[in-house]
């Protein structure tokens, strides 16, 4: 089963082409990242997909309704999860949670979403009091308190310090552990790599790239790079094959500072975009 | 819950947060009632044999003048704050309905602008010597003014923040035909009569003279009906504009409404 499904996707600015041709398919259960570089699409994608914003063009199927004409009972399916709105500031977390429970057909419990993004100290506190962090975390608890089949994340973390990045990819696992569909945008490759069962490379209004994390850009099969040092100084040997590499190697003995490594999402990110520019 | 459930549900909200944010409170309630404790404590002329004075006459127009404050204004402002802030911006992710988000503002200036018009009737009664009327006709012509005041300004106040791009140029927007309906209603300058024919006859298109001028038959003995442009309280004319208004202003509303501020 689908929950999203993308066939020649366009959508341009009056002169500017924002989505050049998309196709794009995320079954039920998955967590799927859109990485790319500012200006790539990702944004203008992903308001398309929730029904904020019309297209020029292309076929969109979001959990088998167009957005265009979403209804509310479709909207109840959905968890928008908003990166910059600063709203409710005088309400306390509670009051705020409690009330958008109300929109829902089938809302979550109102402690347990309290607890589970980690807001349980700040229930009664005020939303303007919150820091940065935990006005993310009460944003991803007003997307996921109608127990959505489907969340939208848009660069959830842009702004979070290291822990803080850390706790929210924590709440991302477990939503995606109850089998919620995650679509999330992002340019840090740390987090897609993370959290992500699928991603694909927006570049420039299309998709360039698109793998597991582990294979994205070809690079599970790419070159290796071995690196050693002995007597003669430091040695550096791209291959194919670096098992047997290392094995013919090490018949002498410890090979010293031994390190293979594949190219990192971000070479191949890089690679990527850097292609179409 | 149903679409009424939900609206009272947004109502309830919408009140906590409107007196919790104390300047927009502070600021609401205040205008009018610091133009009536100056320009009251200015008129001290009376109505010949009526008894009446001039001061008592403004308190009537005031509790007409806060309400719009409390509604037009105050609307104009707070919706234009929530296209900016992302309240909109959330509620249309959800499966909310935009009309349980106008009956929200709805209620929060029908609880707003009964505190307003208590207020001014408070200051009128202190220091002006206003009388509450006794009479349960006089309260029931104030309830359906006091209705149909509150829905077609909120409605005009909800379509007006479409024009205004951001919470602060809202104020404006909203303050300048406040300010200037005000003076060509008859409600700074009375008795309305004294003002140039032309002027009134454009106020007469706007609520304001309208709520204003019910407010004073209820405020007011019937002897000084003499003073207003007819020569009598016109209830029937004004319950038709004000009428008229509120079906307009839900017309503008949905015709204008627009969750967010981007165009396209």
């Amino acid at each position: 089963m689908t929950a999203i499904q993308v066939r020649g996707l366009r959508k341009s600015y009056q002169d500017h082409v924002a989505v050049a041709g998309i196709d794009l398919e995320v079954a039920q259960g998955e967590v799927f990242a859109l990485l790319g570089p500012n200006g790539a699409g990702k944004t203008t994608t992903v308001e398309i997909l929730e029904g904020h914003r019309g297209r020029d063009a292309g076929e969109v199927a979001v959990l088998g309704q167009d957005p265009a004409t979403g209804t509310s009972a479709w909207r109840a399916r959905l968890g928008i999860v908003l990166q910059t709105a600063t709203d409710a500031a005088q309400l306390s977390v509670l009051e705020t949670v409690r009330h958008f429970a109300k929109y829902y057909p089938r809302p979550r419990n109102v402690d347990d979403v309290i607890d589970l993004c980690g807001l349980t100290e700040k229930a009664n506190a005020r939303v303007k009091s919150l820091s940065g962090g935990q006005r993310r975390r009460l944003d991803v608890a007003l997307g996921i308190i109608g127990t959505p089949d489907l969340v939208f994340l848009d660069e959830p973390t842009t702004g979070f310090d290291p822990e803080a990045r850390r706790q929210f990819w924590g709440l991302i696992e477990k939503l995606a552990a109850d089998g919620t569909t995650v679509l999330l945008t992002t340019h840090y490759l740390d987090e897609a790599e993370a959290l992500a069962n699928r991603v694909a490379v927006l570049a420039r209004g299309r998709i360039v790239a698109e793998g597991t994390p582990g294979t994205l850009g070809g690079r599970a099969t790419a070159e290796a790079i071995v690196r050693w040092t002995d007597h003669n100084g430091p040695h550096e040997v791209r291959t194919a094959t670096p098992t047997a590499l290392v094995r013919e190697m090490s018949g002498n003995g410890e090979l010293n500072g031994l390190t293979v490594t594949r190219p990192s999402l971000e070479d191949v990110y890089l690679n990527l975009v850097g292609d179409e520019k | 819950m149903s679409t009424v459930a939900l609206g009272l549900a947004r109502g309830g909200i919408e009140v906590k947060q409107f007196f919790r944010s104390r300047e927009q409170a502070v600021f609401t309630f205040a205008f009018p009632l610091l133009i009536l404790t100056l320009l009251g404590s200015i008129f001290n002329r009376a109505y010949e044999g009526t008894g009446v004075t001039a001061a008592q006459v403004f308190t009537a127009s005031m509790v007409g003048a806060g309400i719009i404050s409390t509604s037009f204004v105050n609307l104009t402002i707070s919706v234009a704050a929530d296209r900016e802030n992302g309240t909109l911006m959330r509620l249309r992710g959800t499966p909310l309905s935009a009309v349980s988000y106008f009956m929200g503002k709805i209620v929060l200036v029908a609880v707003a602008s009964l505190g307003q018009a208590i207020l001014v009737l408070g200051i009128g009664a202190l220091l002006y010597d206003v009388h509450l009327p006794t009479s349960l006709d006089k309260w029931l012509t104030f309830g359906w003014v006091f209705v149909l005041a509150v829905v077609s300004c909120s409605m005009l106040g909800i379509a007006t923040s479409a024009i205004a791009r951001s919470g602060q140029g809202a104020a404006a927007v909203a303050n300048v035909p406040y300010v200037g309906l005000q003076f060509i209603s008859g409600v700074y300058v009375g008795p309305i009569t004294t003002l140039p024919v032309g002027m009134v006859t454009v106020a007469s298109f706007f609520p304001i003279k309208w709520v204003c001028q019910g407010f004073r038959s209820v405020f007011l003995p019937d002897a000084m009906a003499k003073w207003e442009m007819a020569g009598t309280w016109e209830l029937g004319r004004t319950a038709a504009v004000l009428g008229a208004w509120s079906v307009a202003g839900l017309v503008l509303c949905l015709l204008t409404f627009r969750w967010t501020s981007n165009r396209t």
